[in-house]
């Protein structure tokens, strides 16, 4: 058994007796391919982003939370790879120097991974491709000028690459059949699908995985169902598989989305994921609520259903078994009311202070029925079940609207951390449902579409 | 001339293949130990009992030291001997190195570096700048105090008068390289390391200092760092002296890196400031009288805090002629980070200060806050002596001098203001922003416009020095090599463009070498902005040099004079002969010329006393504006910057596309310090934002949507190297157009006076929104 992939056009095969070596670790110190730079060790920079294709098309990820076992059948391309057999830059490369795109050269070897990956698949939304990397030189002008002059030279062959045939491997479960078999005989192992969460627990608090599955062969994970009225995504779609699908049915929850980590981080990070791990900051489970979720679990060969935020029972702890993992979840196709609200210190690539989803449907001026859900606002992602049982029944009215923003105070008794302070949180939570009624009346309520 | 070319940076087709080596990237000879540092837990304390037994069986490690296994000095502070690089006894921070584990991996390092078992006998930790004035905890005895004029009477006798107190964030620098430092030991106990620092020298005589050696045993190369900005100033010491000191004792080699997280937790950031001030003025909003009290926060050492503070309360003027004015430094001691230098040095604060001023005037009178700003600039010496009376010039140039009492002759902001707001189309815009703020009740846009005018020099006049070592091959290849640290900046680049220049040769003819103790001794830190006037300068005089050396010779050998010898196009021409460069060269080494110099430089005309603040502390100001529009939201607090532009004094541009590309990166990160950057510590003095994942620098799509960057078409008064200015610095201050932005965008929801403080996160946008609506 072993892990087998492409390196920059080379097969390479390893054992697998590391599995949460990250590619990062191994190219500089086992490769001494010293290109490839460690900026942050959590992903959140993006100076290690490398390109890897597999047979649904090519990837910018981060190679520090990427562990090895996970490129398993794929094809890997780093900056030494960029270049064309005969030396030739690729055009992003060239197009980085004509126009004054480094300073210090740091950040340059993942910035050229992110443009190169966005070159091949044709995207010219710079600013969500590139919205991963970070650079304290240069203001990032010069890196979008780069990327502009750059996007209309072919594409060359050299990058590429078709991802090889592999066998099994013993750590990636090729089905889901096989996966629940594995996960009941080893309810205390670790799942790992995007690695975006378990990545960090290698690479900051240093603790030691044994019993891992990577999830990432079980490709009846990675379905997307049209069920007529509902959708079913299953557990292991990215959010990046996941987001062309929210634009065309549910925009304000791909905006969101869009704003969900950066590329890079979507492009491993599942839903799944975001749901099983439990977080009260998920981006994901507030939208689910507000949406009316049906979350499917699986222990063995028995599944059951539940409405997702009866999954989320306090911090740290879900309604999920040892040895159930999470396998699809399932919500209606069409919520024209839906709104979905991420407050950050930043746009891209931040963590939710508070994510309000507000699903409040409005009949004859009289609400028929309000999901709203909050995420940032208690220890799981929460109903504002006061707010909502005030809005019910009554008038769609501004009068209406403020008290039901004033009972949210009964709703929640929110932290305060690094990100927010409770009362902020609080008010801005208010604030998001007078935003909603704003914007149900026409009003401009986002900075973000505003220009000069 | 490879002079004002926008050559791109020597090392981008490096950068853009991966080939550009860093520290963590050289190679390393079989065995090298890894480093990390265990560190305190607790913000003040005695450590009452070190338990590092696990640490020592830990996977991997080799060796364990404490304060007492180190063989001479403990110390890795660059300013008062105050910084043990491993804790004696007591711990003054949290992040504090108390051990350092030598391993055989990084990661193992880390791993072990956490299985200490210390307890510690805890102390009142003092952490906010409330804490510290209540104890009475800082650096030098009392407050420092700068005067002009009669600030007390100006204030009595003020048409108008405010008070108030504005508050500015620290900064992490989030260079993208972290710490990094390699140490080679060598024959005869002498030892070679490898530095991510701007302070080669400082780190040599560090490390000396803790092997018991001459400096001369020491040699530090530093071939380029990922990112400075003040941060490896003196922040590298510890790195090279831990590693140089475990390499000493296990005879291997060592390196150490810090992970981000330790990296931000051990180093020190920009001082975060509170200034008071009071202010009287008359109808038109002019100045008669400011009194400014600075809090500076530095930390538990004081590391260049004295002088960060300095120039904080140097820049307390910005661009304005203050006939009155006081200004009151406290530099306080907390249990936090020793804060350091950081781009700007103090500057940012000291200007911040005035600027809300500005901005608190004008909001007084209901003027445009751009009026009041030029009602109160300096005067423009040459527009008033070029006046069409044509009367004496002496008669004309009155003086007009800073609250440090030095002359400001070559002020330019009248023209530059004037060509900004045109270009950017002020006026306009600001009406149009009231038109659309009237129809939006959630949104609400802003825009300001504010200068910079920012002194150029080290205020520790003796640091303002440079030397360059020259060769010219027999070939008529070029190497070259000064003091100056390569960060990012380009200065390599615009050095090795003035050695083209000198020998009129095209600049892939210079070959750019690492920084090395060995070759230039005794340097400065590249600091200051001050890189490519001096290193620049002293490579012209080593060029130079050489030149007359080979003019003198030309002209002996072919009997003409030395004024007929030429050096141009590749070429030398001697009367009527032309020789390649190469040639010369050949010829000149056969005839036993020397082709090796040194080249020294010393910056003219400073002088000044810091205690008193009187005298000439700066060579010259560079000067520059900037406009910015930015849009809030009023229900959560969020904004955006939707249009910045900005017109920047590098003098004689040495090179125009690296100096737009430090105003660029520049702006965007002074944006950031006053807006979305926000380190916080929790009450035990713990910093909660240690990562990118908590503490968040501007990303892509927070630039401006349209950024206009123009420099301004002009030359430095004074002698610089081809008349250029120094530009790392004096860009990072346009960022307050964007924090002045956001406070006019919130001075749209009510009568009363915004007083947003820095950073202008959401929540701090909100809270301020919802003051000024409810009048207070």
């Amino acid at each position: 058994m072993s892990i087998k992939f492409l390196l920059n056009g080379e097969t390479v095969e390893l054992s697998e007796d590391t599995p949460t070596v990250t590619l990062l670790d191994w190219l500089r110190e086992t490769r001494a391919m010293t290109g490839t730079k460690e900026g942050c060790n959590e992903g959140d920079c993006g100076a290690c982003t490398v390109m890897v294709t597999d047979n649904s098309g090519a990837r910018a990820l981060n190679a520090c939370i990427l562990f090895l076992p996970q490129l398993h059948g794929k094809a890997v391309r780093t900056v030494e790879g960029f270049r064309g057999p005969d030396g030739a830059q690729h055009p992003v490369q060239e197009a980085m120097v004509e126009h004054h795109g480094s300073q210090c050269g740091f950040c340059t070897p993942g910035f050229i991974g992110s443009m190169v990956t966005a070159h091949r698949n044709g995207r010219r939304d710079f600013d969500d491709a590139l919205a991963g990397n970070l650079c304290r030189c240069t203001g990032y002008a010069p890196i979008i000028r780069a990327a502009e002059a750059a996007s209309h030279a072919d594409i060359p062959d050299w990058v590429q690459d078709i991802a090889p045939e592999v066998s099994a491997s013993a750590l990636s479960p090729e089905t889901s059949d096989e996966l629940a078999a594995w996960y009941e005989a080893n309810p205390n192992g670790t799942l790992i699908a995007g690695a975006t969460d378990v990545g960090l627990w290698v690479t900051k608090q240093l603790k030691e995985l044994t019993d891992i599955a990577f999830l990432h062969r079980c490709r009846d994970l990675q379905h997307i169902e049209d069920l007529g009225d509902h959708l079913r995504i299953g557990a292991g779609v990215t959010m990046a598989q996941l987001l062309p699908v929210l634009t065309e049915h549910h925009p304000s929850y791909a905006e969101l989305v869009r704003r969900y980590g950066s590329e890079q981080v979507r492009q491993a990070a599942t839903i799944g994921g975001n749901i099983a791990n439990g977080s009260p900051i998920g981006e994901n489970p507030p939208a689910l609520i507000a949406l009316g979720a049906t979350l499917h679990l699986r222990k063995g060969a028995r599944r059951r259903d539940m409405p997702i935020e009866g999954f989320f029972i306090q911090y740290g702890k879900q309604d999920r078994e040892a040895g159930e993992f999470v396998e699809s979840v399932t919500f209606p196709k069409s919520a024209s009311a839906l709104r979905c609200y991420k407050l950050s210190k930043r746009f891209d690539q931040d963590i939710s202070a508070v994510c309000g989803c507000f699903n409040i449907e409005v009949s004859d001026g009289v609400v028929t029925n309000a999901r709203i859900a909050f995420g940032g606002m208690a220890g799981t992602p929460k109903r504002a079940a006061k707010a909502e049982k005030a809005l019910i029944g009554q008038a769609w009215s501004d009068e209406n609207m403020n008290k039901a923003a004033e009972a949210m105070a009964d709703d929640f008794t929110p932290l305060t951390d690094m990100r927010a302070s409770a009362a902020y949180r609080l008010l801005t939570a208010q604030n998001m449902l007078r935003r909603y009624f704003a914007d149900a009346s026409g009003l401009p309520v986002s900075v973000l579409e505003v220009r000069a | 001339m490879s002079i004002a070319k926008p050559l791109p940076h020597d090392a981008a087709k490096l950068h853009v293949t991966g080939a550009a080596r860093y520290v963590d990237d050289i190679p390393t000879p079989r065995g090298t130990l890894h480093l990390a540092f265990g560190q305190s837990e607790i913000a003040h304390g005695e450590i009452k009992n070190l338990d590092l037994s696990a640490v020592r069986c830990a996977v991997g490690v080799t060796a364990v030291l404490t304060a007492v296994d180190l063989p001479f000095d403990n110390d890795v502070s660059p300013s008062a001997h105050d910084e043990p690089l491993l804790a004696k006894g007591s711990v003054h921070y949290v992040g504090q190195p108390i051990f350092l584990v030598v391993a055989t991996s990084h990661l193992l390092a880390r791993k072990a570096a956490r299985l200490a078992r210390v307890e510690y006998v805890e102390k009142p930790a003092l952490i906010s700048i409330d804490d510290a004035l209540s104890a009475k905890s800082r650096f030098e005895d009392g407050p420092r105090i700068y005067k002009k004029g009669d600030t007390a009477r100006a204030l009595e006798t003020a048409e108008h008068t405010i008070e108030g107190v504005i508050e500015m964030g620290a900064q992490e620098h989030f260079y993208l390289e972290g710490q990094a430092a390699l140490a080679l030991p060598q024959e005869n106990a002498d030892m070679v390391v490898h530095s991510s620092t701007q302070h080669p020298t400082e780190i040599q005589h560090k490390v000396a200092e803790a092997l018991g050696v001459q400096m001369n045993a020491v040699r530090v190369e530093v071939r380029r760092m990922g990112g400075g900005f003040g941060g490896k100033e003196s922040q590298g010491n510890a790195l090279a002296v831990a590693c140089a000191v475990a390499a000493r004792v296990t005879g291997q080699p060592c390196k150490m890196r810090y992970d981000r997280d330790d990296d931000m937790v051990i180093t020190g950031k920009r001082h975060d400031f509170r200034i008071a001030y009071k202010a009287g003025f008359d109808g038109n909003g002019r100045v008669s009288g400011v009194d400014f009290i600075q809090y500076a926060r530095c930390g538990w050492a004081q590391d260049l805090s004295l002088p960060v503070a300095d120039r904080a309360m140097l820049h307390s003027d910005n661009a304005y002629l203050l006939e009155n004015a006081r200004i009151e430094s406290h530099r306080l001691k907390t249990n936090t980070q020793s804060a350091t230098a950081y781009r700007g040095f103090g500057g940012p604060q000291g200007m911040l200060g005035i600027e809300r001023v500005m901005d608190h005037v004008a909001h007084t009178l209901g003027k445009d806050p751009l009026d009041v700003r030029r009602v109160n600039y300096y005067r423009d010496r040459a527009l008033e002596g070029s006046g069409a009376s044509g009367g004496s010039l002496s008669g004309k140039m009155k003086s007009q001098t800073t609250p440090y009492g030095m002359e400001v002759e070559d002020f330019i902001l009248h023209e530059m203001t004037e060509a900004l707001a045109q270009s950017a189309d002020y006026k306009a815009r600001r009406e149009a922003i009231k038109t659309w703020n009237a129809d939006n009740p959630i949104l609400k846009k802003g825009i300001a416009l504010t200068p910079v005018k920012f002194g150029i020099s080290f205020t520790l006049t003796h640091l303002n020095q440079a030397g360059a070592l020259v060769h010219v091959y027999a070939d008529g290849s070029v190497h070259l090599n000064h003091g100056g640290t390569e960060m990012g900046q380009g200065l390599f680049l615009k050095v090795a463009q003035v050695a083209a220049a000198r020998f009129g040769i095209d600049v892939s003819e210079v070959k750019i070498t690492a920084t090395d103790t060995g070759k230039v001794p005794n340097t400065s830190a590249t600091a200051a902005s001050s890189g490519s006037d001096l290193n620049g300068m002293a490579v012209q005089a080593a060029c130079d040099t050489i030149k007359a050396r080979l003019s003198h010779f030309l002209a002996k050998h072919y009997a003409l004079s030395e004024e007929d010898v030429c050096f141009e196009n590749g070429s030398v021409k001697i009367g009527e002969h032309v020789f390649a460069f190469a040639a010369v060269a050949k010829l000149a080494y056969e005839n036993r010329i020397s082709l090796s110099a040194t080249g020294f430089y010393k910056t003219p005309k400073v002088d000044w006393d810091r205690i008193k603040g009187q005298g000439r502390p700066f060579f010259y100001f560079a000067y520059g504006a900037s406009v910015s529009e930015v849009v809030i939201d009023t229900l959560t607090g969020e904004n955006r910057i939707l249009r910045t532009d900005i017109l920047h004094d590098a003098g004689a541009s040495l090179n125009p596309a690296l100096d737009i590309g430090q105003v660029e990166g520049g702006y965007v990160q002074g944006a950031g310090w006053l807006t979305m950057e926000e380190l916080v510590w929790d009450d035990k003095g713990v910093l909660r934002t240690h990562a990118p994942s908590t503490y968040k620098i501007p990303a892509c799509s927070d630039r401006p949507d349209i950024f206009n960057v123009s420099l301004w078409t002009g030359s430095n008064a004074e002698e610089t190297v081809y008349r250029s200015k120094a530009v790392g610095e004096p860009p990072f201050m346009h960022g307050i157009s964007a924090l002045m932005a956001l406070s006019d965008a919130v001075s749209y929801c009510g009568d009363s006076y915004p007083a947003l403080d820095a950073p202008a996160t959401p929540e701090r946008i909100l809270n301020t929104v919802e003051r000024v609506k409810r009048g207070v």
